[in-house]
């Protein structure tokens, strides 16, 4: 938006000062393409002197030339990319347009690596997307090879490669059969871009539980095993654990979250009673009790 | 003009009649508004003015007069009673007032009556009942209440070991760049969802899962869309819900549209949202001896334990109720009045439509728990 206003008041600055100008022979010879931040002169003939307005995306630069002289362009000078207007105040010479494009080399890369937290064992589970820039924040249309790399915690790796189309390459990758924080990596050029995957247990598995006399009167104490999923990863502390104690005209429940990889509780002592264990969705073993602490 | 003036002289006289009369002859039955019978206050000729005085000094928090005037003060402090009837430990009963009152008499002889008191308290969260049977004695020409005192039970002091768990988030900075990587919204996922015709509106019961491994506060929206695909209503679970799941847990919800039929309803479109929170893993409260007591008064009965050893403010009840094929058919809840102390049980009572009762074959209850240090 800021780059159409100074667009536009560059063009009517131009405007008005076009409608006053004088007029003098002017030749101006700029090059069709122009690398974002590369140092450059146009060659000027006649005589006398000119006002040259150059309008870009971002960009509104005014100079005064001698007129036989070369206009020179520092490296800071013309850095936006996009296409660039050049009006000359004071000379009879048609409009001149060229282009200022990205530089080759990339200088930074956006990088966005999602989700943040996944499963395991998630086929294409993960992606990475990267946006090539210059030195100048100037999106690099041109292709450019990207390699991926996603190492997981025992320090395995998946590698990708992939070329940028109009400044965007992107991977999928899979999640690890082991839990923990994975390194998501993107390289191009010289420049690599870090993200960390958490790649978590999937849901528990197996769970089992054990009951025995709690040293209380009439309470059991109930206790899984450590719950682990159908990889071995170990469930993470905090994941509820509901134990349900089912008897003749009623029930007892208790969601108790995992502490040190297991879940422990107690419960009335009924005899005949059912007690069953879940965790979200998965069911774990059951217990007939039958008395007797 | 002569008809006009007589009728107004006749209604000047039926009002002054009425007010005489209404005065002189107050109602002496029904429920009692907690300030409109300063009168009956001190009328204790009958076992059932007596619990109405007792019941309006309780109202008008006149605790003082209240407790002077029981037959077996002696069993407990002025404080016992108050906390019992007001609560304590930041419970529920402790921001209620005594709404209204009713007092049925069940049976009585020369010296000794037995009168029941139903009582009323608001709350912010809603109405809830408290119904004691009172013994009542005469004691010369009056008539005295004795207090059936709820006694809070004493837990020994010990030391219960907790091992505190609680997630803490950091998120991303206003000033990163827009690629920096920012913490995932826990994902949950709807697990059943069940719309049904009631009550001249469309309720929609269903259960939310947290399948992430890191606490979630969720809500869940549902727009009931018609034929034509154009929105007949927005509604969200409020309090029908258990806002913080931990991982792996299941919340019921129910969302309530009044003023729409089912038959208009072509489909529903649900939307859980979710963010990331801090939580802890504690307190862990068990729920234990659930009863489906049947019809006439269908109510889901049972007892809340805090496992913990800190002390719970308020507590959440929410129950799910399912058909024989596993369908859910219903979802009430309830807000028990008094706090959760450790290992110390706390009744509660979810009723039930009576036409759900029926149809009920297994429940699930969940609990949720507000404590004033925390948030959970």
């Amino acid at each position: 938006m800021s780059e159409r206003i100074a667009y536009l008041f560059g063009f009517i600055a131009l405007s008005v000062s076009l409608g006053m100008g004088q007029t003098s022979a002017l030749s101006l010879r700029f090059p069709a393409k122009v690398e974002a931040g590369t140092a450059f002169s146009v060659p000027t003939t006649g005589s006398g002197t000119a006002t040259v307005y150059i309008v870009g995306p971002g960009d509104a630069i005014r100079r005064k030339v001698q007129l036989g002289e070369n206009l020179a362009f520092g490296p800071e000078d013309l850095h936006n990319a996009g296409h660039y207007v050049v009006f000359v105040d004071g000379s009879s010479t048609q409009d001149t347009q060229f282009d200022v494009v990205a530089s080759h080399q990339p200088a930074t890369l956006s990088f966005l690596a999602k989700p943040s937290r996944l499963s395991v064992n998630r086929p294409e589970g993960i992606s990475g997307v990267v946006y090539v820039f210059d030195a100048f924040r100037n999106l690099v249309l041109q292709q450019e090879p990207v390699s991926f790399e996603l190492a997981d915690s025992t320090g395995r790796t998946q590698s990708r490669s992939a070329t940028t189309r109009d400044g965007v390459a992107w991977v999928k990758m899979n999640s690890a059969a082991k839990a923990g924080p994975a390194q998501f990596q993107a390289v191009a050029g010289n420049v690599r871009e870090k993200r960390v995957i958490q790649q978590v247990p999937g849901d528990p598995c197996a769970i089992r539980m054990t009951a025995r006399g709690a040293g209380k009167k009439e309470r059991i104490a109930l206790e899984t095993e450590p719950v682990r999923d159908c990889n071995g990863n170990p469930v993470p502390d905090g994941t509820i654990v509901t134990f349900t104690e089912t008897y003749q005209g009623g029930q007892s429940t208790v969601d108790v979250p995992l502490k040190r990889g297991v879940a422990r509780t107690e419960l009335p002592v009924r005899n005949g009673a059912v007690i069953s264990v879940a965790a979200g969705v998965v069911m774990g073993n059951e217990i007939h009790w039958s008395g007797g602490l | 003009m002569t008809g006009g003036r007589i009728l107004a002289v006749i209604l000047v006289v039926a009002t002054i009649a009425l007010i005489l009369i209404g005065t002189l002859r107050p109602n002496q039955s029904g429920t009692y508004v907690s300030d409109s019978k300063a009168r009956l206050m001190g009328s204790v000729s009958t076992p059932k003015d007596a619990v109405n005085t007792l019941l309006g000094q309780i109202a008008r928090r006149n605790w003082e007069s209240a407790y002077s005037s029981l037959a077996n003060k002696g069993e407990f402090s002025e404080s016992e009673f108050i906390r019992d009837l007001n609560g304590d430990h930041g419970s529920l009963r402790t921001y209620a007032n005594l709404d209204g009152y009713d007092s049925q008499p069940l049976n009585a002889s020369a010296d000794e009556a037995k009168v029941r008191a139903s009582m009323r308290w608001a709350s912010v969260v809603g109405t809830f009942d408290d119904s004691r049977d009172l013994r009542v004695l005469r004691s010369g020409n009056r008539w005295q209440v004795v207090w059936p005192i709820v006694k809070e039970a004493k837990v020994p002091p010990q030391v219960i070991p907790v091992n505190y768990l609680r997630w803490d988030v950091i998120y991303r900075g206003a000033a990163d760049d827009w690629g920096a990587q920012d913490v995932e919204a826990p994902h949950v996922r709807i697990v059943a969802m069940h719309p049904v015709d009631r009550g001249g509106g469309v309720v929609i019961l269903g259960e939310l899962l947290n399948e992430d491994v890191v606490p979630a506060f969720v809500t869940v929206k549902a727009t009931l869309l018609g034929s034509n695909g154009a929105a007949l209503g927005t509604e969200d679970s409020f309090d029908k819900i258990s806002h913080i799941l931990l991982p792996k847990q299941v919340s019921p919800f129910r969302i309530d549209f009044r003023n729409v039929r089912l038959s208009q309803v072509d489909n529903v479109r649900i939307q859980p949202s979710t963010s990331l929170v801090a939580a802890s893993a504690d307190p862990v409260i068990g729920i234990e001896s659930q009863k489906l007591t049947p019809l006439p008064e269908p109510t889901l009965t049972g007892q809340l334990v805090n496992q913990s050893g800190q002390v719970v403010n308020v507590a959440h009840v929410i129950g799910t109720f399912y058909d024989s094929s596993g369908q859910i058919v219903w979802v009430a809840d309830e807000y028990p009045s008094r706090a959760l102390l450790p290992q110390t049980p706390v009744p509660f009572s979810i009723p039930l439509p009576a036409d759900v009762s029926s149809k009920v074959g297994s429940y699930r209850v969940v609990a949720s728990t507000y404590s004033t240090s925390r948030f959970q």
